[in-house]
C-alpha cells in the first residue's frame, strides 16, 4: 500500500478497495510507528484529518472526486494551517496558531487532499540539514546517522519513509531539491510566480516558493497541478494559465537538448556522484534526446549573491517576531528595549541570528552600494546566463547536490561549508526557474539525486522529462530498509 | 546680523480611499481600537501587501496638478525600524523611485506670486497609534490606521518666512481637497506636516544647519513653531553656539519646540526594494486619460472668478479656498442675473458665519445655494431690503422655506407705493412740526429722525430709497 502510485490510491478510493478514512488511518499509523526515529512530523492532525477523509468519502460515493480527493498528505510548518500550529520550525512560533490558511494549503484542500500533520524543518527555513529546527534535527531513513536536507527535510524524510504519499515543501536556496535528492524521492519547485506565496511564512521572498515533494515525477504533477495558479493576494504571483502537467507527462522526449554545465562537472563534483549522473544522462539520452555541453559563465557568484540577498530580505521578514502582538514573547520585560531583545534573542535560534545580522550589515547605509546593490547585478548576470543556455537548450541538468547526505553534525559548526551544499541549486531561485530533483541511484547507499532545470514555466516539461527517466529506471520505487513493512 | 529664515516641509496627506493602502481594511476614523485591522495590517505571518489602485491614481492626480514629472516605474522600498505600532518592523514607503516627480506651486502672500518647489511625492503606508495615557504605565497599541494610504509631499527649502510656508500649506490643503484625494481633516490627522528651518546670514548662499519640527496639525501652529524656532537658532547662533540637526517636537501648550533626537541618534533605515511589491509602471496612456479628468484647479478657478463674476482678488481667493465653497457660490451666482458681488457677500458673509458659529462645512449648510439665490433675487428686486433680508435669512437657516414663503408668511415685504408712504411722512411731519422747522433752518440731521420713525412704525419694511426720496422732497417743500 505505502508505495502505491497516487492515480493507483485514488483507484482504490474510487473502487472502495479502501476508504479515505482507511487510507488516512494506514498512514497515521505509519507517522506513528516510524516517526519516533526520524522526527519528520511536528505536528499531527489526526482527528481533523480522519474528519476530512470522511469528506472525502462522501464525495468520492457521490462521484464528485479528483485524483487527489481523499489522499493524505503533510504539509511543510511553513505554511499557514488555520487552527493548527505553524512554527516553521522555530520557538518564536512554538504557539502561534494562523486564522487562514495558505494559499496552496486551501488549493489543496479544495482538491480534497486529507491534511495529516505539519513537518519538521530548518528554522525559518534557513538551513540545509534540518538541524537548525526548534523540535530537534530529522534523521534521513536511508541512514539514520545522516542528515535528511534542508530545509524542507522533514517532509523528504517522511515521503522517503513513506509517511504520507505528498508532501509540501518550499524551496528559497535549494530547500525541496536538496532534501529531495537527499532522501531518494523527487521534488519540484516551479519557476517564481507559480505557487502563491500567501500564508507561507516568508524567508527570503524574491526567492521563496512553494512546490510538491512525492515519491514520483508523476505524483509530483497531479500535486503541483492543484498548488499552482494566479492569486490576487500575492502581488508576485503570475497571471497566466497552469499547463495541463498530467497531459505532458507521456509526451516522448525525442529530439529534446538536454545541456550539461560544465561548470557544475568540475573535479570538486563527487565522483561516484558524477558517475550516478553521466549514468542518468546516458539514461536520458537513450530516449532519444540530445546532450549538448553549455556554459553558466557567472553560476560561482550564485552562493555569494545568494547569502546576500536572502539575509537581506530575512532581516526584514523577520522584524514583524518582536513579541508585541504573537509568538514568543520574554517573561517580565522591563522596557520595550527588553522586550525585543530578549524576545528575539531567546526565540530565535543561532542560524536565524546569523543570517539577520548578515541581512542588516548588508543594508546597512555605506555598505549597500557594495553588497546588496552589487548582488542584485550578479543575479540579473546569473539571470541573463541561463537565458543564453535556453537559446539553445531545452532542460539544464547536473548533479543536485554536490555530496550524498552527510553526517548529522558534520557541518552545523562549519556555515560556509554547509552553504556550500546548495551549490548547484542556488542559481536556479536567484534566475527564478523552475527546477526540480530526481533520485538516480545510490553512492555508499545514499541516494543520489538528478537536477534538472527548466524555462520559466516549462514545468510540464521538466516532469514530462522526469517522467521519462522514471519509466525507464526504478530508483523513484526504492524503500529505505526498515521502512518496507505494512 | 540680519538673518535669512529657509523652510522647506514634508507634508503628509491622507488619501481618501475606502480600504488601506496593502489591504481591504476599511479606513474610515473612528472605530474602536483594533476593529479595523486585518491580518495584513497586523502583519502576521505569511501574510502579503496588494497595492490599493486608488491610491496610485490619487497620487498621480496631486503630480499632474503640480505638473510633476510622473516616473513611469517606480518602486517600493522597505523602511526598517521597530516601533510597537509598526506591526512589521518596516514601513512600505517609497525610497530612490518615488512616483511623482519635481513639480511646482505657486503661492501668493501679500499679492506677491511665488513659485515653491515640490520635490516629490511618495506613496507610504501609516502607522498604528500607540496610546500612552490610561494603560497604568503601559502603552497601548491602535493599529486601526496601520496601512492607511498616505501621500507624502516633500517641497523644496524655497520658503522664506513663516507666512510663506503657511500660505504654501495651504495652497496644498487647498490642492488635495480640490482634487478629492484627501478629506484635509487636521484635527483627525489626515493632513499634517513636518517643517524642516535653518537660518543663514542675509545674502549667504549655503544653507544653514535644519532643525526638523515633527507633527505640526494646524497652521497656526506651524506658523508659531517657525517663528519660536527661528528665534531659538538666533539666540544659539548669536550666543557662540551652531544649531545641531535635529528631530524637534513642537509643544502647543508651551508654544516651544523641544529636541527629540539628534542626527547621531537617527536610525540607519536600511532602505532595500520590497520584494513583495512589483514595481509601478505607468503608461503615456493612462497618464492622459487622468489629465482629461482632472478638475480646475485653485489658481484656474480664482483668476475665472476674477474675471467671470467680477470679484475682487480677495474675494476671489476666499471663495476658491475651499472647491465646495466655489461650487456653491456658483450655483447660487447662476439663478441670480447681475448681482454677483452680492451673493459673493451673502456667501462671505452671513453665511460663513452661520457655518463657523455651528462649526458646519459648507457642504453641510442648511441654506441650499438655490434658497440663498431666492433670497438675495428679492433683495435685488427690492422686495426686500438688505435689512430685512438679514431676518429672513435667519429663519431660512432653521427652516427648509424659501425666502419667498418667508417674506409673504412674517409680512416682510418692502413698502415702496409712494402713496402709502407719502400717507405716513404727512402724519408724520404734522405731528412734528417743531423737527419739520428745524430742518427747514438747515439742521438737515433731523432727516435720522424722520427715517428712524418711519422705519419704527413700517417695522423697518419702508423701502430706503424710496422713502429717502420722499422725505427729501416733501421736507424741503
Amino acid at each position: 500500500m505505502y508505495n502505491q502510485s497516487l492515480k493507483q490510491l485514488s483507484t482504490g478510493l474510487r473502487n472502495k478497495a479502501f476508504s479515505s478514512v482507511e487510507l488516512s488511518h494506514y498512514f497515521l499509523q505509519r507517522i506513528k510507528r516510524f516517526d519516533g526515529d526520524l522526527n519528520s512530523v511536528i505536528t499531527l492532525n489526526e482527528e481533523a484529518a480522519l474528519q476530512s477523509a470522511a469528506q472525502a468519502d462522501k464525495s468520492i460515493s457521490m462521484g464528485e472526486a479528483g485524483l487527489l480527493t481523499g489522499i493524505p498528505l503533510l504539509h511543510k510548518d511553513i505554511f499557514c494551517t488555520e487552527g493548527l500550529r505553524t512554527s516553521c520550525g522555530s520557538k518564536m512560533l512554538d504557539n502561534f496558531i494562523a486564522p487562514y490558511n495558505a494559499t496552496a494549503v486551501e488549493k489543496l484542500a479544495q482538491a480534497g487532499a486529507v491534511m495529516l500533520g505539519k513537518t519538521n524543518m530548518d528554522e525559518f527555513a534557513m538551513g540545509s540539514s534540518n538541524e537548525t529546527s526548534f523540535y530537534g534535527g530529522v534523521k534521513n531513513p536511508w541512514n539514520l546517522q545522516t542528515v535528511p536536507g534542508g530545509s524542507s527535510g522533514g517532509s523528504a524524510a517522511a515521503v522517503a519513509a513513506r509517511l504520507a504519499p505528498l508532501a509540501s515543501g518550499t524551496d528559497t536556496g535549494g530547500s525541496i531539491r536538496q532534501p529531495a535528492a537527499f532522501c531518494g524521492i523527487t521534488g519540484i519547485k516551479p519557476t517564481y510566480g507559480r505557487v502563491s506565496r500567501y500564508g507561507m511564512i516568508a524567508f527570503a521572498s524574491s526567492l521563496d516558493q512553494g512546490g510538491a515533494m512525492a515519491k514520483s515525477a508523476e505524483d509530483a504533477a497531479i500535486m503541483l497541478q492543484s498548488m499552482s495558479g494566479f492569486d490576487e493576494k500575492d502581488s508576485t504571483s503570475v497571471d497566466r494559465p497552469v499547463d495541463d502537467l498530467l497531459a505532458h507527462l507521456d509526451r516522448p522526449i525525442k529530439g529534446l537538448t538536454i545541456g550539461l554545465p560544465k561548470e557544475f562537472f568540475s573535479d570538486d563534483l563527487d565522483a561516484g556522484i558524477a558517475e550516478k549522473i553521466e549514468q542518468a544522462i546516458d539514461a536520458i539520452k537513450s530516449a532519444g534526446a540530445t546532450i549538448k555541453e553549455i556554459s553558466l559563465p557567472n553560476i560561482n557568484l550564485s552562493v555569494p549573491a545568494y547569502y546576500v540577498v536572502a539575509p537581506a530580505e530575512c532581516s526584514a521578514n523577520l522584524s514583524r517576531f518582536d513579541g508585541v502582538r504573537f509568538g514568543y514573547r520574554c517573561e517580565e520585560p522591563k522596557d520595550l528595549e527588553d522586550l525585543y531583545k530578549r524576545s528575539r534573542g531567546e526565540g530565535f535560534g543561532d542560524e536565524v541570528k546569523r543570517r539577520i545580522m548578515i541581512g542588516a550589515y548588508v543594508l546597512s547605509a555605506g555598505y549597500y552600494d557594495a553588497y546588496y546593490k552589487k548582488a542584485q547585478q550578479v543575479r540579473r548576470l546569473i539571470q541573463q546566463d541561463f537565458a543564453r543556455a535556453f537559446k539553445d537548450v531545452d532542460i539544464i541538468a547536473s548533479a543536485t547536490a554536490p555530496s550524498v547526505a552527510f553526517a548529522a553534525g558534520e557541518k552545523k559548526d562549519d556555515p560556509v561549508s554547509m552553504y556550500l551544499s546548495d551549490i548547484f541549486t542556488i542559481g536556479v531561485n536567484l534566475a527564478g526557474l523552475p527546477g526540480m530533483s530526481v533520485p538516480c541511484g545510490f553512492v555508499d547507499d545514499k541516494p543520489v539525486g538528478l537536477q534538472l532545470i527548466g524555462n520559466y514555466f516549462e514545468e510540464a516539461r521538466l516532469l514530462n522529462v522526469a517522467h521519462q527517466y522514471q519509466q525507464l529506471t526504478d530508483w523513484h520505487l526504492r524503500v529505505p530498509a526498515g521502512y518496507e513493512q505494512e | 546680523m540680519q538673518w535669512e529664515t529657509v523652510i522647506g516641509l514634508e507634508i503628509h496627506a491622507q488619501l481618501a480611499t475606502n480600504s488601506k493602502i496593502f489591504s481591504a481594511a476599511s479606513t474610515a476614523y473612528g472605530a474602536a481600537p483594533n476593529t479595523q485591522a486585518c491580518a495584513v495590517d497586523l502583519g502576521l505571518p505569511g501574510t502579503l501587501p496588494v497595492l490599493n489602485e486608488q491610491a496610485v491614481r490619487h497620487a498621480l492626480m496631486f503630480g499632474l496638478a503640480v505638473g510633476a514629472d510622473i516616473a513611469p516605474y517606480s518602486v517600493f522600498a522597505r523602511k526598517n525600524y521597530f516601533y510597537p505600532d509598526l506591526p512589521k518592523g518596516y514601513q512600505i514607503s517609497q525610497f530612490d523611485l518615488p512616483i511623482v516627480g519635481l513639480g511646482k506651486l505657486d503661492i501668493n502672500v501679500d499679492g506677491v506670486t511665488k513659485t515653491i518647489g515640490v520635490t516629490r511625492a511618495h506613496l507610504e503606508e501609516d502607522a498604528g497609534k500607540s496610546l500612552h495615557e490610561d494603560y497604568h504605565g503601559m502603552t497601548g497599541v491602535d493599529l486601526n490606521r496601520a496601512g492607511t494610504p498616505l501621500l507624502e509631499i516633500v517641497s523644496e527649502p524655497d520658503m522664506r518666512s513663516a507666512a510663506e510656508a503657511v500660505a504654501y500649506v495651504k495652497m496644498v490643503h487647498t490642492l488635495v481637497q480640490y482634487l478629492g484625494i484627501c478629506d484635509g481633516n487636521m484635527q483627525e490627522g489626515s493632513f499634517r506636516c513636518d517643517v524642516n528651518v535653518s537660518i543663514r546670514p542675509m545674502g549667504q548662499e549655503a544653507y544653514g544647519t535644519r532643525a526638523e519640527i515633527k507633527n505640526l496639525n494646524s497652521f497656526r501652529f506651524i506658523e508659531k513653531a517657525i517663528a519660536h524656532e527661528v528665534e531659538r537658532q538666533i539666540d544659539v547662533i548669536e550666543s557662540g553656539q551652531s544649531v545641531v540637526q535635529e528631530t524637534r517636537l513642537y509643544d502647543a501648550d508651551k508654544d516651544e519646540t523641544r529636541s527629540m533626537r539628534s542626527k547621531e541618534e537617527a536610525n540607519d533605515y536600511r532602505y532595500f526594494p520590497d520584494p513583495d511589491l512589483l514595481p509601478v509602471e505607468i503608461s503615456s496612456a493612462l497618464l492622459e486619460q487622468m489629465r482629461d479628468k482632472l478638475p480646475e484647479l485653485p489658481a484656474a478657478k480664482k483668476q475665472r472668478f476674477q474675471q467671470q463674476y467680477g470679484l475682487s482678488d480677495y474675494d476671489a481667493e476666499v471663495l476658491t479656498a475651499q472647491r465646495a465653497l466655489a461650487d456653491y457660490y456658483e450655483d447660487s451666482v447662476s439663478r441670480v442675473a447681475n448681482e454677483e458681488k452680492l451673493v459673493a457677500n451673502w456667501v462671505m458673509g452671513d453665511l460663513s458665519a452661520g457655518l463657523n458659529r455651528e462649526g458646519l462645512d459648507i457642504t453641510d449648510c442648511p441654506v441650499s445655494a438655490e434658497r440663498l439665490a431666492g433670497l438675495v433675487l428679492r433683495i435685488s428686486d427690492q422686495t426686500i431690503s438688505g435689512k430685512i433680508a438679514k431676518r429672513v435669512f435667519e429663519l431660512m437657516w432653521g427652516s427648509i422655506d424659501s425666502a419667498d414663503t418667508i417674506i409673504d408668511r412674517e409680512g416682510l415685504k418692502q413698502i415702496s407705493d409712494s402713496g402709502e408712504l407719502e400717507k405716513m411722512i404727512d402724519q408724520l411731519m404734522a405731528d412734528n412740526m417743531s423737527q419739520v422747522e428745524q430742518f427747514r433752518e438747515g439742521k438737515t440731521k433731523v432727516m435720522g429722525f424722520f427715517v428712524g420713525q418711519l422705519m419704527k412704525q413700517t417695522q423697518g419694511k419702508a423701502n430706503p430709497q424710496e422713502l429717502n426720496k420722499l422725505l427729501q422732497a416733501k421736507l424741503k417743500k
